[in-house]
This record gives structure tokens, C-alpha cells and sequence, in this order.
């Protein structure tokens, strides 16, 4: 059975067909071709899908594209503005918070979601934020430092632009 | 221009991963591109009755359904293994076939029996369940030590007892005297569990045949592509090599686990001929699980005996190795070549004798993870001397300190002759102990360990020391032990007309940093910018030949590779240079991106030489135009970096929880180019060591069934079960490099699981717990504690 969609995905809409039983996460990747959002698993448990709908960090394996109908999802490829890296991709870049890549977007997106909630959150708020991402390459040890440096450079910008 | 050697220059990679436009196996759609499904054994052990396709056939959207009836037909032979390991008789190990599709009999719980080819993943998923596949069951063994005894069910016809080899390594004779002779045995008993990698990046592949240029391309998840090539192509499916490309591009993690030739990979090549399209096929996380090479999985038994003086006089360690029911790639390297002769670890154990018998059970297969040998040595030297320091009374440093190889730096005094067939470079173990030693302030720990006690908090200490046997290897000297492939690395470095640098490398990238570590090299090596240096990887089109990153080797090999093509740049360049400025090659000298004449202003820069050895006009007589060489790098030995791990924990004696309070790593890998990137590697070996000593095991129940087959039943650390990390290292050049570096890529993982298991026994030794098996869960330790 097919449905019809409408979404907004990094500012931009979208009305697709989409299979019923397809999830958000193969509709991003497959249709929209926007692969900067991965799949590592089929468990919901490895977060490599996560991408941000309505605000929200979610993992996109965990629910169907048509579910999303009349949300805004923003994934990894819209996160910079205007060519300007998000202070998170730059903080991944800063304190070689990323090895191979691939749980990455996933990880920054997670972190999105901790900073618009949490600005300035202790080392274990920032462990227990990203508990539901695995990383296999880093340890964890330069991506906390990485979300501890966006948190920092989100206060400089705030403070400037006050 | 200060030295980029030794600079934390950030990643020139990390752009493309941090905006999405990384571009992995998965992410490639090519036209007309149809998606293939696996059909895999439920059934351990069974023989297969009947398939049946043609439902399957009939459905709409399906485009073809092979067997393994079709791929005999075809003639099609399995995957090969890489290393030929002998039974110490001489006889030679038993060597079953491994085909892509097996058409009578499954040998383990994920074998592949059919490959469905639709329009759509989905579509060859609904498939499938149309194929009618009758299998009868049979008894199946899974664990290494109960297959090699009488009785056992049996994995292949050819191996009685499912003994692949029986190998040694050592002086028997001697050692047993030495066990005989000594005033103190300490005995250990263990299983060093079987480990799932788990890069994140599920594998891949892409199978595309171009009718036009008769020509295949592959696209998989690979660490080595030209290997894969190689092997494909010779051994498999018998097609010329010029006629086939494979491409590893961004790839997601490998921990070993993407080295090895899967069937998977040779199913897609030869399918895609078949049905005139490309096939895409992609494991789903469950399907990893039982088809990614697993790691470890030794069932030993090791005894170290002790003078009166606590020297250590002598080491024994038997093993029965788990190779699954097929032989990998290096499944028959890692239990032997890579672990048995890191036993002499840094100890100058007067004799050794180690023996393993490599079991097939029915079971995935097992090859190298994360550290791939030295790992499980490491764990029996660093458990055994815990131990033995345990029960004789002394303090674990001091025991250590006491019988390490004293320092030499293998220049001016001799490389150390090991009892176990290798011969260290250089090192200075006591440095990196008594640096851990003052990080964790362990004398302070002591009195701290004792307050805490009074208030009824466990914290305990342990102390792990290793070395590695890394930059694999020299190719004549593992052929010797039975390698089937050289281990050198090729490097090509063009200079372009502009005097802008291309520089392909045989080593691939999947996480390390080479795009930026290399780059590091050239640069400075030339004295330009790193903008003007392009790392190339990955493609056997555009790199000429390869074997590879795994065991610590792409700097060390691949490095040095490409470190012998600028060196016949500059040589060149400095001819082309003394004719353009008029003077004898013997006066310039090279500096900063500019040959100088010694004493005088005159010079010429890198970019003007480029471009003149591209528009002969003014140019020395006789010297063919152009800037571009290419090398090949054989190491002449292996490169051993070393270390020491301490681990800091708290036991809660409630619940057995152990809390991993504070880590600390000294470890000496040579020179190093990038300690941004060096660190990095330590963070995450460090953690998968972590990983097997408080959380990960590969269970198989009676029935062969892998029930810790998800990441929701297989246990891995998330970020809230470590903490921040301590690091420093020591800096001994390897002597035989030119470089200098030894490799940094497993020292993580081989030093820490010792260090954790022997904080926890630490914490707990009010309880006077001997020995516990990996993982060290809070149901294990607290069963150890309540006496259960």
C-alpha cells in the first residue's frame, strides 16, 4: 500500500509516495538521497539514524515516513547554515571528535538535541545523552570533549550577538 | 616553516563525514541497480534436503535466484585462507573448501545457502520467504576444547578430532624442565571470549559488470582492496585482474573485520554478469552478527614458573583456538604467528613453549579483531604475573619491573633475541611502567584503596604491560611461516606540472587519519603546504597495488613507502635543479620547498623544478621529463610498539557492578606524526578492550544458535560506562624505519583488558577470588563474591 506524504526536510517541502511500510530512515536515504544519515543496525539501538523532526532528536529507523507526514525533519546535510558550520560540526572537527564517520551524523544530531535542551550540561550529562549512540572508534573521550566545545562556543555567540 | 612532524594538524577528512557527504558502500546507487538477499542457514549444523526457487522465481520484481547448485555448476571455488599454519608433525593443516552458496551440507548458524536478486531490498526480503528449503538437523559442537575430544561431532570429513592444526612454537624441553626446576607455578585456567567487532558501518557490496569493456567493479567494505582483488580473482571466481576494480570507498570502521574476502563480496562480481545489472547487497546488523569474522575465543591453559626470587624462569601455555567451521583469510595466523610469539611479552623469561591446536567448530569464523593475537597473549603474560605477584606476596609493579628486558635501543646495542622466533627492535619497558606508575600516583592509591575499604567501598588497581609485534611484516620472513602474500605497500607520489602533490598509497583509510597523517609527511618532506598534497586511496584503478591497513601497518609500511618515492623526487629534482641553476648537484641542498645553492642566494623552488620537468625545454641532457615516482616498501622486521595500562575501579559488592574510575595509558609507539590522531587511537582501543573485560561475549548456545545476536543482547560500551581518558607515551624510535614509527593502531586494546580484570580482582581481593572469565558482568561478580 502506498501513501502520500507531506514533509519539510532541511527547509526544504516534499510531497512523495511512499510505501507504507517504509521507514523514515530509507525514505531520507533512498528517495531524498540524502545519505548523510545511516543505518547501522536493525534494533533501534545504535543511533546512527538519529536526525531532528519538529526539534526533536529521533532516531529515524524507530518510526515509518509516513509518520512523519506534516513534520520538518532536519538531518545532517542541513545542519550547517549559509556554509557555516554548526559550533557542533565544529567541535567534532576541533577535538577529532570522529574517526571513520559513520555514527557522526547520528552523534552530532543526538547532540543538537542535548544543547537546545541542556546549554551548558556536565561531562554525565553529556555521557548520558549519547548513551542510545554508538561509536566504536573513539572511545567517547573527543566526543564529549567536542558537544563540551559547541557548548562553549554557543555561549561566546550568544553573548556577542546580546 | 616549522616541522609538521609531530604537529595535531586537524583532520582534512573530517569535512565531508561532518556534513553528510561522507561516501560509503551503501550510499552508491548506480543505474539499473537491482538488490540482493541472502538466504542463511537457521541451523548450525544440517544437511540440505531440498530447495525449492520457483515460487520465489515467479514473483513480480524478482530477477534471479542462485544456489549453491548453480554456483557449482559454474564452477566457482570457495574463498581461500591466507596462511597456511603446519601440525607440528610437518603434516599440513586441514584446509576444507568455504563456498559462496553451499549446496549440501550448512556448517554453522548463518551460512549462505541462496542469493535472491529483486527490483527493491524489499522485494528480495518478501522473496525469500517464498525459497522452500528443507533442512534435516544434525549435532553440532561449539566450543573449541569439547571439539578436539572423542566424540565430538564432527565439522569436515577431512579433520579427525576437528583439529585444523596442532601447532608449537618454543622449546618444549627446555620449558618443562625450567616448570619442573621452579621454586613457584602459578596456573591459570581461562577462556578469552569470542568477541564480535562491530564496526558501525554494516558490510557491503556492490557487484557491477560493465558487457561494454568486459570489465568487473566492485564496490565493497574493505580494508584492503587490491587483496581482495587478488584473491577474487585468482582463487574464486578466475577472472583476469586486469579486468577488475575494486573500490573501498569511506568505510565505516573496520577492527579487522573488513580484511578478510567474503563470499558475499565474489557472489555480487560474479551475479551481476549473470543478469546483465549491478547488484547491490548490504548485511543488516543481525546478519554481522553471524557472518563478520569474529575475534579472540581461546580455551587455554598457561603456567609461569618463579625462582626463589621471583624471576620469572619459565612460560607454558597450551590453547585450543576456535577457527569456526571455515578457515578465514588470517583465522590461522592469529592464534599462531600473532600470538604465540608474543609470549616472551617484556620479560625476559628464559624459556617459553607455547602449543595450539586450532579447532573447526560450528561456529562463524574467527579471525583478526582489534589487536588479533597479541591481545590474548598479552591477557595470559598479565594475568599470570598479577597472579603470581598475588601469591607469592609482592607487589604486581615491582614483580614486573623486576623482570623486564633491560633497555636497548637497537642501534648501538643489538635488536632482543625473543625464545618465541622474534626479534624486538628497541625499547625502554621500565620507562613506560614507572610513568603510569607516577600518572596514577600508585603509592597514594594504596593508602586511598585502604580508607575506602574501612568505609566499605571496593576499589581496586591493576597493572597491564604489552608488547606488540606490529608494521606487518617482512614478506620474506612471513612466507617462510606460511603467508601467502607478500606484506609490503606500495606508494606512487606524482608531482603535477603546478608542483601540486598526488601521492596514492596502497594503506586504506577507514578511521585512521592517513588523508591527513600522510599528507603531514609529504608536506613537510618537501617543505609545502598540505593544501598542495592530495592523499589517494581505495580504488585498484588509480593505486597500482596494495595490501592493506590492518596490524598497526600503514605508517609504518605504507608510510615508509611513500617516504621512498619523495626521496626519488628530491633526487631528481635536485638533477633538474643543478642544471637550471648552473651548479653541481653536490652543492645544493634542500630546504624549505627550495634547492640552494650552499653559500649563495641562488635557488629554485619545488613548484619552478615541477613544472620544468613537465616543459622540458631547458633541461638536462639525457633525464627522461616528468615528476612522478613509485616504490615498494618490504619492512626488514616488525616494529614492536609497547606500554603500560592501569586501570582504577569501584566494585560495588551490592550489585557487582564495576565502575571503571580512572585509565591510564603510557604507551610508546615510536616517533609520532600526528598525536591528535595517536591519542585518538589509543581512546578507542583502549575502550574495546574495555568492552570484553566488563561487557562483550559471543554466546553460542547448545543448539549453535549466536544469542547475543543484536546490539540489544550483545553488550558494548556507550559513552556513560567509560570515563576521560589519561594518556601520555615514551618516544624509542624504531631503528629500522625511516620514519621511525612503530604503529599505534591496536596498542589500546592488547594493554587494557588485563589491566580492568586486574583492578576488579584487585578490589575484590578481600574476597579471595582467584580467577574470573571475561566479561566481568555484575551477575559474574556477584556469584563470585556471594560464592555462587
Amino acid at each position: 500500500m502506498n501513501l502520500t506524504i507531506q514533509v519539510e526536510v532541511n527547509g526544504k517541502k516534499h510531497k512523495s509516495t511512499v510505501e507504507a511500510r517504509q521507514l523514515l530512515v530509507y525514505y531520507l536515504r533512498d528517495q531524498l538521497r540524502l545519505t548523510g544519515t545511516h543505518i547501522g543496525c536493525d534494533t533501534s539501538s545504535c543511533g546512527s539514524c538519529t536526525v531532528m523532526i519538529d526539534g526533536m532528536a529521533v532516531k529515524s529507523c524507530t518510526m515509518l515516513a509516513a509518520q512523519a507526514d506534516g513534520c520538518a525533519i532536519t538531518t545532517i546535510e542541513g545542519l550547517a547554515k549559509k556554509g557555516e558550520l554548526h559550533p557542533l560540526q565544529e567541535g567534532f572537527h576541533q577535538e577529532h571528535g570522529l574517526q571513520c564517520g559513520f555514527c557522526t551524523p547520528g552523534m552530532i544530531m543526538t547532540a543538537v538535541d542535548l544543547l537546545s535542551k541542556n546549554p551548558e550540561p556536565t561531562e554525565m550529562d553529556i555521557r548520558h545523552a549519547l548513551e542510545g549512540n554508538f561509536c566504536r572508534c573513539t572511545g567517547y573521550h573527543n566526543i564529549v570533549r567536542a558537544v563540551q566545545f559547541a557548548s562553549a562556543k554557543m555561549k561566546e555567540m550568544e553573548v556577542a550577538s546580546v | 616553516m616549522c616541522s609538521l612532524i609531530g604537529q595535531s594538524v586537524k583532520r582534512v577528512e573530517d569535512k565531508r563525514f561532518i556534513t553528510g557527504k561522507g561516501k560509503y558502500t551503501d550510499d552508491i546507487v548506480l543505474p539499473d541497480m537491482t538488490h540482493a538477499y541472502i538466504m542463511r542457514s537457521p541451523y548450525a549444523h544440517a544437511n540440505i534436503l531440498k530447495i525449492d526457487t520457483s515460487k520465489a522465481l515467479a514473483m513480480e520484481g524478482v530477477v534471479a535466484v542462485f544456489t549453491g547448485e548453480d554456483i557449482a555448476k559454474a564452477g566457482i571455488n570457495g574463498v581461500p585462507c591466507g596462511w597456511q599454519v603446519n601440525f607440528n608433525t610437518g603434516e599440513t593443516m586441514k584446509e576444507p573448501p568455504h563456498p559462496l552458496l553451499v549446496k549440501d551440507k550448512v556448517l554453522h548458524a548463518g551460512d549462505s545457502v541462496a542469493i535472491v536478486i529483486a527490483e527493491s531490498r524489499e522485494l528480495a526480503v518478501d522473496a525469500a520467504e517464498l525459497v522452500e528449503i528443507d533442512y534435516e538437523e544434525l549435532p553440532c559442537v561449539t566450543d573449541p576444547f569439547k571439539a578436539i575430544q572423542d566424540g565430538a561431532p564432527l565439522v569436515h570429513d577431512i579433520a579427525p578430532n576437528n583439529k585444523c592444526f596442532v601447532w608449537e612454537l618454543g622449546d618444549r624441553q627446555k620449558t618443562d624442565d625450567h616448570i619442573a626446576k621452579s621454586h613457584h607455578v602459578t596456573t591459570l585456567e581461562f577462556v578469552n571470549q569470542r568477541m564480535v567487532p562491530n564496526a558501525i558501518e554494516p558490510r557491503a557490496a556492490i557487484g557491477d559488470y560493465d558487457i561494454a569493456h568486459d570489465k568487473h567493479t566492485l564496490y565493497t567494505t574493505s580494508q584492503n582492496p587490491h587483496l581482495i582483488r587478488l584473491l577474487m580473482c585468482a582463487f574464486v571466481l578466475g577472472l583476469p585482474e586486469h579486468k577488475v576494480r575494486v573500490v573501498a570507498p569511506d568505510v565505516g570502521g573496520g577492527f579487522g573485520s573488513k580484511i578478510f574476502h567474503y563470499t558475499e563480496e565474489a557472489l555480487v562480481t560474479w551475479a551481476s554478469k549473470q543478469i546483465g545489472r549491478p547488484v547491490k547487497w548490504v548485511a543488516e546488523r543481525s546478519e554481522s552478527f553471524i557472518t563478520d569474522a569474529h575475534g579472540r575465543d581461546h580455551v587455554t591453559k598457561a603456567e609461569m614458573g618463579f625462582d626463589k626470587d621471583g624471576n620469572v624462569m619459565a612460560l607454558r601455555v597450551r590453547t585450543a583456538a576456535n577457527l569456526g567451521a571455515y578457515l578465514s583469510t588470517f583465522g590461522t595466523a592469529v592464534p599462531t604467528y600473532l600470538h604465540g610469539t608474543l609470549l616472551q611479552g617484556l620479560y625476559t623469561t628464559p624459556a617459553v613453549h607455547v602449543e595450539v591446536t586450532g579447532a573447526f567448530t560450528h561456529t562463524n569464523a574467527v579471525d583478526a579483531y582489534r589487536g588479533a593475537g597479541r591481545p590474548e597473549a598479552t591477557y595470559v603474560l598479565e594475568r599470570l604475573m598479577e597472579t603470581a605477584a598475588k601469591e607469592m606476596g609482592v607487589d604486581p609493579a615491582e614483580l614486573r619491573l623486576k623482570n623486564f628486558i633491560p633497555p636497548f635501543d637497537g642501534i648501538t646495542q643489538p635488536g632482543y633475541q625473543t625464545q618465541v622466533a622474534l626479534q624486538y627492535d628497541s625499547g625502554n619497558y621500565h620507562a613506560v611502567l614507572e610513568r603510569a606508575l607516577e600518572m596514577v600516583d600508585y603509592k597514594g592509591f594504596r593508602k586511598e584503596q585502604a580508607e575506602a575499604r574501612k568505609q566499605g567501598k571496593y576499589l581496586g588497581i591493576g597493572i597491564s604491560t604489552y608488547i606488540e609485534a606490529c608494521g606487518i611484516a617482512p614478506s620474506a620472513v612471513v612466507g617462510s611461516l606460511g603467508a601467502r602474500a607478500g606484506l609490503f605497500e606500495s606508494s606512487q607520489v606524482r608531482i603535477q606540472p603546478t608542483g601540486k602533490v598526488s601521492v596514492y598509497t596502497g594503506s586504506h583509510s577507514h578511521g585512521q587519519g592517513h588523508e591527513t597523517t600522510f599528507a603531514q609527511v609529504v608536506a613537510d618532506k618537501f617543505g609545502i603546504s598540505m593544501n598542495d598534497v592530495e592523499i589517494i586511496h581505495g580504488d585498484s584503478d588509480s593505486v597500482a597495488f596494495g595490501m592493506g591497513t590492518y596490524g598497526s601497518r600503514s605508517l609504518a609500511v605504507g608510510g615508509s613507502a611513500i617516504v621512498k618515492s619523495i626521496e626519488k623526487v628530491l633526487q631528481k629534482g635536485a638533477k633538474i635543479a643543478a642544471h637550471k641553476l648552473e651548479a653541481a648537484e653536490a652543492d645544493l641542498e634542500y630546504a624549505g620547498g627550495r634547492w640552494t645553492v650552499k653559500g649563495t642566494d641562488k635557488s629554485i623552488g619545488f613548484g619552478d623544478v615541477a613544472l620544468t620537468a613537465y616543459v622540458p625545454h631547458d633541461y638536462p641532457q639525457g633525464l627522461e621529463p616528468g615528476l612522478d615516482f613509485s616504490s615498494f616498501y618490504d619492512p626488514t622486521n616488525f616494529t614492536y610498539p609497547y606500554g603500560a595500562h592501569i586501570a582504577v575501579v569501584e566494585v560495588d559488592i551490592e550489585t557487582g557492578k564495576t565502575t571503571l574510575k580512572r585509565f591510564i595509558a603510557c604507551d610508546d609507539v615510536g616517533n609520532v606524526i600526528n598525536p591528535m590522531i595517536v591519542d585518538g587511537q589509543i581512546h578507542g582501543g583502549v575502550v574495546q578492550g574495555i568492552g570484553q573485560a566488563l561487557f562483550e561475549e559471543a554466546i553460542y548456545d547448545s543448539n549453535g544458535q549466536l544469542i547475543t545476536g543484536s546490539y540489544m543482547d550483545y553488550t558494548m560500551p556507550r559513552a556513560d560506562d567509560v570515563p576521560m581518558f589519561e594518556v601520555d607515551r615514551t618516544v624509542t624510535p624504531c631503528p629500522h624505519n625511516p620514519l621511525g614509527v612503530k604503529g599505534a593502531g591496536e596498542a589500546g586494546t592488547i594493554g587494557s583488558a588485563p589491566a580492568v580484570v586486574n583492578a576488579v580482582l584487585d578490589a575484590l581481593s578481600p574476597f579471595n577470588i582467584k580467577d574470573m572469565n571475561m566479561p566481568l558482568t555484575p551477575q559474574k561478580v556477584w556469584k563470585a563474591i556471594h560464592n555462587k
